[in-house]
């Protein structure tokens, strides 16, 4: 616990939590040198008081505060849920048109003794990661791998499972000169002819286009902390606002919690979080994913291809309505 | 080129304004392109182009059908009504303020206008997006208006045309106007399916979520000169990567050398080349029709399965038909019975028997 304590990343509003924490560490190398055991009950007393002071906090964050979380660098990404849930994993690359693109992996596996396609915005873990799969901002190449791998897994008639976590479809000359939007337009096209389920589990930030280009499935679930929206709130902040201070303000108005998406008859249904957040115990949130994927999935066992296209159909034009 | 809406705005929506036009008749409009200045009463006759540098100005989206449709004739197609301002929006103004305020400029109900009529005689449904109301932003009304046109047109088994023009998804309504992008889809999808051309003009501007949707589907692209068409802005694309854009990106004529559109059509022209488009298209479309009332080329349609069929008769018809023919034990091939000719050992009964080789081949 302590060696994690120190290498954590901690947010802005973690600080009183890192503080405690940070205490009880000192008092627990104190303990070690021996200082006496009234040490102990106030090691006891200031643990339970950090934990509260994590539940709390987690229990009633911002939206903005969310979209913090939703970011931090030690949540687990698309790689983290593949290994943790995919066994024989086999990655697939290329769009098979012009390059591959890491920002979206992909590949064939087993989830629970099912073959499956997986399909996932990746944004790496370390810099060097993260520049390799261009921080999880793909390129039309990868929307055309999406395609590529969507249209196999109707060939083979294997359930799809995405997991979506971008900051968006990335913005450059050569992506525009490729045609990003009809990239985009194309994938989630293709989402919505298929004939075999898909489940996506939007896991860390949901960005706008290049999240609704693999996010149009039969059944949505969200992180317990995770965002969703059509824009940034720092976008939002600074288009509609003209003010890019007014980030929070975008936040809570844009409605990009998962508890509004929820509201709204966006998802399906909630991925609980441990205690402070997915970061802090990256195995059970995985568990957790993997659990409702398999109950999602199974409510289309048995299911005929034009069924489960009608159902991905109705469930997108009843929204708003 | 906000300042080109400044100028332009309020000569709209007076002419739209069925009282009296508010609008001086020798106002000038200086060109974006070629800095000349024009009459607004040119422009308007010209279908907005500036006359002498062929500069196509964006045009409101009732003028756009009434310059579509045969005798500038549309019945407007209705569109059911959403819920206004679902994320009870607000941003220093409240967003059903900035909906009326747009409603009362423009004399629409939202975005995406959709109308009914014929085009050089062939009935067509055709929908044109406002870029004056809330920058043509696509939401929930936007959404429902593009669905409902499309289905219009499959109800009445006509082409579908689409003016895009867009800044993307309406922020103020969150992620319900990201769900645009695929219920739109699905709409698409039907025309298809139903084999209905699906026609997309990319007009000044075409962006975001618009172009990531609908806009980017259609059976054929055509632009008008110089639109902008686009996902990401390029304000957006060089604060990103901080570099010089290249000269027209982006542009109409960028998107047809790259691939992305089928032309670039003046707006003088745009009628003629979408009735012609549409009935080539349809022209197919309608003989495929013709085989589902049972009749082709004329005549009725069979499958195969008339009493009275005619069929042509040809030489081969006598001489392809194999009779089978009785083979006497005495001269059918068994291997291993040694007192036959043993020349074609292996081979098949027919091979072995010159006399069996088809008739007449």
């Amino acid at each position: 616990m302590n060696a994690t304590t120190a290498l954590r990343t901690y947010l802005d509003f973690e600080k009183p939590i890192l503080e405690l924490e940070n205490k009880v560490a000192e008092l627990k190398a104190m303990q070690t040198e021996g200082k006496g055991p009234h040490i102990a009950d106030e090691i006891t007393k200031l643990e339970q008081k950090a934990k509260a002071a994590l539940a709390d906090t987690y229990a009633k964050l911002t939206p903005w505060q969310k979209t913090l979380v939703a970011r931090h660098p030690e949540r687990p990404h698309a790689l983290d849920f593949i290994g943790g849930l995919i066994e024989e994993f086999t990655p697939l690359a290329g769009d098979r048109y012009f390059a591959e693109d890491e920002a979206i992996v992909g590949g064939i596996g087993k989830f629970r003794n099912r073959s499956v396609v997986v399909l996932g915005h990746e944004k790496g873990a370390d810099t060097e990661q993260r520049i390799k799969h261009n921080f999880g901002m793909a390129r039309p190449e990868g929307y055309r791998k999406a395609v590529r791998l969507m249209e196999l897994a109707e060939r083979f008639n294997l359930p799809i499972i995405t997991f979506v976590d971008t900051p968006g479809a990335y913005p450059g000359i050569g992506a525009e000169e490729r045609g990003q939007a009809e990239a985009i337009a194309r994938s989630t096209e293709c989402c919505l002819r298929l004939g075999v389920p898909i489940v996506t589990v939007i896991v860390g930030e949901g960005g706008s286009g290049g999240a609704i280009a693999i996010a149009t499935a039969n059944r949505i679930l969200m992180l317990e902390h995770a965002i969703y929206s059509v824009i940034s709130p720092e976008g939002a902040a600074s288009i509609i606002w003209r003010d890019s201070n007014k980030k929070e303000e975008a936040a809570t108005n844009m409605k990009i919690t998962a508890q509004d998406l929820d509201q709204l008859g966006v998802i399906d249904a909630i991925v609980k979080e441990p205690t402070g957040g997915a970061h802090r115990d990256r195995e059970s949130v995985i568990i957790a994913t993997g659990n409702a994927i398999a109950r999602m999935l199974s409510e289309f066992d048995g299911k005929s291809a034009e069924d489960i296209r009608a159902q991905r159909h109705e469930r997108f034009l009843s929204i708003g309505r | 080129m906000n300042w080109i809406n400044n100028v332009v705005r309020p000569k709209i929506s007076g002419l739209l304004s069925t009282a009296k036009r508010d609008v001086p008749d020798n106002l000038w409009v200086k060109c974006p392109d070629s800095g000349q200045m024009v009459f607004y009463k040119d422009l308007e006759a010209n279908q907005f182009v500036v006359p002498g540098s062929n500069y196509h100005m964006r045009m409101g989206s009732q003028q756009r059908l009434q310059h579509t449709f045969d005798g500038g004739e549309y019945r407007v197609v209705p569109v059911p009504t959403v819920q206004q301002d679902p994320l009870k929006f607000r941003d220093g103004r409240k967003y059903t303020d900035r909906l009326k305020d747009a409603k009362a400029a423009t004399k629409l109900d939202d975005a995406v206008l959709v109308g009914e009529g014929e085009l050089d005689s062939l009935p067509v449904v055709a929908a044109a997006q406002d870029f004056r109301f809330m920058a043509g932003s696509l939401g929930m009304a936007a959404g429902e208006a593009i669905i409902a046109g499309m289905q219009r047109a499959l109800d009445l088994r006509t082409p579908f045309i689409l003016f895009a023009a867009s800044g993307g998804a309406r922020m103020q309504e969150g992620i319900l106007s990201l769900m645009q992008m695929p219920r739109t889809t699905i709409a698409v999808q039907r025309l298809r399916d139903a084999r209905l051309p699906y026609i997309v003009v990319l007009t000044d501007p075409t962006t975001g979520g618009v172009t990531a949707s609908y806009a980017m589907l259609g059976d054929i692209h055509i632009a008008e000169p110089g639109a902008l068409i686009c996902f990401a802005g390029p304000r957006v694309i060089q604060q990103t990567i901080r570099e010089q854009l290249p000269d027209g990106f982006q542009r109409a004529e960028y998107l047809l050398s790259h691939g992305m559109i089928d032309m670039v059509v003046h707006r003088h022209e745009m009628r003629e080349t979408l009735a012609r488009v549409c009935k080539l298209l349809m022209s197919g479309v309608q003989a495929t029709k013709a085989k589902d009332t049972r009749k082709m080329n004329g005549k009725p349609y069979v499958n195969g399965a008339s009493v009275d069929s005619k069929v042509i008769e040809t030489a081969a018809r006598e001489s392809g038909v194999v009779e089978p023919e009785a083979v006497p034990n005495s001269q059918r091939f068994e291997p291993g019975k040694g007192d036959k000719p043993k020349r074609d050992e292996g081979g098949s009964s027919t091979s072995a028997n010159p006399k069996d080789a088809p008739r007449g081949a």
